[in-house]
């Protein structure tokens, strides 16, 4: 196969957190990835913003609320999760419904900011343009 | 150019099997390389021996198998994803205390690491699904 190197990897979630795999089975994907040490981000657009909503509660639905596993990316340098501003309004949310998602920035004295960063449709459109492998899900 | 291909949806319900292994062939065929296929959430169904479509209908395990087989692709079955839908080979339905195996010949199951391998070591990833 080819030479290895980096490469920018970006894993697309488009659908709901529950009520389908899809969101589940793209989480565990990023977390064996991160052990490749590629260049990660994660995009969320369409109903996959509501994956980022604090205070999921899956008691009725008797499935597992993995919502808390986005919380320990950081831990695994993956730090890069871009919210799609259009999908959050589409759907009568802001940032505020997002649940709190920190890393360590080791080049900042360990200071700690926020792995979330809501950006614009065109925007969005940018970051595809500018990957090597998408995977969607 | 080197392909690698992931299958996303499971077969006849869906066409995302049928699509990628026309993809593939179609590749083949114009000189271009398929190392590896990864089947994942329900692609991993693909990789029954145990489907029985109607005589005037593809199989399309066996299609799968026989195109694995005349040009070396590795046909790659994520674990966790195959646990969860019941697709075993004799060594985890052992492990697990099943009664019986099903995968079919020319897959194998491994883990998620080959998909992200094969998203580093090729030129393009296709994803076939919804």
């Amino acid at each position: 196969m080819m030479e290895e190197g980096v490469k920018k990897f970006l894993y697309v979630n488009r659908k709901a957190p529950y009520g389908t795999i899809y969101a589940l089975e793209a989480l565990e994907v990023v977390l064996i990835g991160a052990a490749f040490d590629q260049d990660v981000s994660l995009a969320f657009l369409d109903d996959g913003v509501f994956q980022l909503t604090r205070d999921q509660n899956t008691d009725g639905v008797g499935v597992k609320n993995f919502s808390p596993t986005f919380r320990a990316l950081g831990d695994y340098d993956v730090n890069k999760l871009y919210v799609e501003r259009e999908s959050l309004e589409e759907r009568g949310l802001t940032a505020d419904d997002l649940q709190e998602i920190v890393y360590e920035d080791e080049d900042d004295d360990w200071a700690e900011k926020p792995s979330i960063r809501i950006i614009s449709r065109a925007e969005m459109a940018d970051l595809m343009h500018d990957q090597d492998v998408i995977l969607s899900f | 150019m080197k392909f690698g291909i992931v299958v996303s949806e499971g077969p006849y319900t869906h066409e995302a099997s049928d699509t990628a292994y026309n993809f593939v062939k179609a590749a083949i065929e114009a000189g271009h390389e398929v190392p590896r296929v990864f089947f994942y959430h329900d692609g991993v169904n693909v990789g029954t021996r145990l489907t029985v479509p109607p005589q005037d209908d593809r199989n399309i395990q066996v299609n799968w198998t026989n195109l694995a087989k005349e040009h070396g692709i590795d046909l790659v079955v994520c674990i966790a994803a195959a646990q969860r839908r019941g697709i075993l080979d004799e060594n985890e339905a052992k492990r697990q205390g099943k009664d019986a195996d099903n995968i079919a010949e020319g897959f194998r199951i491994s883990g998620l690491g080959q998909l992200i391998e094969m998203g580093i070591q090729t030129d393009r990833l296709m994803m076939f699904g919804d």
